[in-house]
């Protein structure tokens, strides 16, 4: 899956996150800043980089602005943001959640 | 050597400090011998000085332990004042020991720390960039933090051996006769501050508002004071009920209040001439509210209500649903104001309040005590010190001395965003879970397996949704997950004392 613009979803308030995905040439490369990332960075990293991966994305830059956010929140945010950046909103693999 | 709550202490500095690991909460009979202070005797007739860096001088020396009061809260002007005459002036190896450190303070200690003007700290607590900087490793020297009971103990007993009081009043007369209740920066009880004016050898008030001699109600006396610095202002009204003080609309923490209000009235404690304390957070605020309700429907009065003091308490005493306020500190401007129109709210030195080595401190007295937590472990110790990344943001406060309450009540969410509250282990233990009696959450209600008649009284009522401990860590983890153990150096940054002087637990610095 291509990554054709900027895709951004989530906001900064409490227990949300903020993805904001651009085109990237070297994997998924993820730029955290997180309230609890010394408890909880790594696994906000795998949520990211799973979801992405069951939509086809390989290569992506992620900006991840997180407010204490749970896993649901974090893979849902991050399906809607690829989506936008694939400008494939209208047809939403929802399986992918 | 590990101690009766389970955490290593360093064994060198344990030694090289002399301190006792934490064993138990039962204080016992011991005896103890009190200190008395140096004192310069004069008539008084020269105490008011213009300049205070001429009163510094008189009065500090290198190496000297010097105090200050928090009832300015953030709105303190005192504490800065004196402080930067103090690092302009280049003095040495100091040691602070104020009553609490509030965030308009950080900035100056931390200052004072990096020029080796202060080598030595204990306070009740300390929050945002001095947390910060301490937690990192910024001092030297382990900080002390001691509860505002076991504070008045360690002077009463000469673990602290206070040097120089300068402490912010909004009056004072010529001779030195204060109170917190008049002038343009009120923050009503003095509580904290009338240890430091009883046993410190030099008592220095500094205050904008001179008044006429005598001055009463003179909760510090002219028996005590050295001099009396005129300042241009000695603190911001606005900021002094800032802080801690809030109404809550949180549905989570309203449902919390309503479940605490439960306990409170199903308990054997709740009957005509029962007494409380509640803390300053949202959920502690609103039970206040639900338990007036309660009052008026059942005809319950208390005989008194203790503590840091909220409006909401002293409108209960306003309305003759409780018969004393038992006042060691006010939290908000309504509470400062209602102390001097109210003679039953009644001042106390923190000796009284909460000093465990006491005749009987009015804690001893109290049945219901509902407090807060930054994390509850499935022992029922209490975090109020450390944050989920293991950073200094707390203060003891009250919260170990209240808890020798008949009931303890902890109120807490079960997570707070991504972070749980109850734990398989807490970051810093502060509070034993020996004096805590009852955790209520949103998601139920545990009752500590020590107290078997409190699980036997609650189980008859049908609404209470009593539940263990390990269930709730249980809901909490498939809720947030399981968090990486946070990384710390060996380097200790500061000891947690009990209120007997004991160690219960210490903190370190945290890895970058």
């Amino acid at each position: 899956m291509e990554i054709k613009t900027i895709g951004v979803a989530g906001t900064l308030e409490s227990s949300d996150i903020q993805i904001m995905i651009s085109k990237g040439t070297n994997g998924i490369q993820i730029d955290l800043d997180s309230e609890v990332i010394k408890a909880y960075g790594d696994q906000i990293k795998e949520v990211i980089i799973t979801t992405l991966k069951k939509y086809g994305v390989q290569n992506a830059k992620v900006k991840a602005t997180d407010k204490g956010a749970l896993d649901c929140v974090i893979a849902a945010r991050t399906l809607t943001a690829v989506q936008r950046a694939t400008e494939t909103s209208d047809q939403p693999k929802l399986e992918v959640l | 050597m590990e101690n009766k709550v389970k955490r290593n202490l360093p064994d060198n500095l344990m030694s090289e400090m002399g301190l006792k690991p934490f064993e138990t909460v039962d204080i016992g009979n011991p005896e103890v011998n009190r200190v008395a202070p140096k004192v310069r005797v004069t008539t008084g007739a020269d105490k008011v000085v213009n300049s205070l860096e001429e009163v510094i001088k008189r009065t500090v020396q290198d190496g000297m332990t010097i105090s200050f009061h928090h009832h300015f809260r953030n709105g303190d002007f005192a504490f800065n004042k004196v402080m930067d005459l103090i690092i302009k002036l280049g003095y040495k190896n100091l040691t602070l020991a104020p009553s609490s450190l509030t965030g308009i303070m950080n900035d100056k200690v931390i200052e004072a720390i990096k020029k080796g003007v202060i080598t030595d700290i204990t306070s009740s607590g300390m929050r945002g960039s001095l947390g910060d900087f301490i937690s990192h490793g910024g001092l030297k020297k382990p900080v002390i933090f001691r509860s505002h009971g076991n504070r008045a103990r360690s002077i009463e007993e000469g673990e602290i051996k206070i040097d120089v009081a300068f402490l912010g009043v909004p009056n004072a007369d010529p001779a030195g006769n204060a109170n917190g209740q008049e002038g343009d920066a009120i923050f009503g009880s003095l509580g904290y501050a009338l240890i430091d004016a009883q046993y410190a050898n030099k008592v220095v008030l500094l205050t904008d508002n001179i008044v006429d001699y005598p001055n009463t109600p003179a909760s510090i006396k002219q028996t005590q004071v050295d001099y009396v610095v005129k300042v241009d202002q000695i603190g911001d009204a606005d900021k002094i009920g800032s802080g801690a003080t809030r109404f809550t609309k949180d549905p989570k923490e309203l449902k919390i209040a309503q479940m605490v209000n439960q306990v409170i009235v199903n308990s054997p404690y709740y009957k005509e001439g029962f007494s409380f304390q509640t803390g300053s957070g949202g959920a502690a605020l609103a039970v206040t509210r639900y338990l007036r309700q309660s009052m008026i429907n059942d005809g319950i009065t208390a005989s008194f209500a203790l503590g840091g003091i909220t409006k909401p308490t002293t409108d209960l005493l306003d309305e003759g649903l409780v018969k004393k306020v038992m006042d060691v500190q006010d939290f908000d401007k309504g509470a400062a104001a209602s102390m001097a129109k109210n003679k039953d709210q009644q001042e106390i030195d923190a000796s009284w309040y909460a000093d465990p080595h006491n005749k009987g401190a009015v804690v001893n007295n109290l049945d219901i005590a509902i407090l807060s937590a930054l994390q509850i472990d499935t022992d029922f110790n209490v975090n109020v010190m450390t944050g989920s990344d293991g950073v200094i943001r707390g203060a003891i406060g009250g919260h170990q001395d209240a808890a020798s309450a008949k009931m303890t009540i902890i109120t807490a969410p079960l997570v707070r965003g991504r972070n749980a509250t109850v734990v398989p282990a807490v970051e810093t233990v502060v509070t034993p879970g020996d004096s805590i009696d009852v955790l209520v959450t949103e998601r139920g209600i545990a009752i500590n397996p020590k107290r078997p008649d409190l699980l036997a009284a609650f189980s008859k009522v049908t609404n209470l949704n009593i539940i263990d401990i390990k269930e709730l860590q249980k809901m909490a983890e498939q809720q947030v997950g399981s968090p990486k153990a946070l990384e710390y150096t060996d380097n200790t940054v500061a000891l947690i004392q009990y209120r007997d002087g004991s160690i219960i637990d210490t903190i370190k610095q945290v890895k970058e």
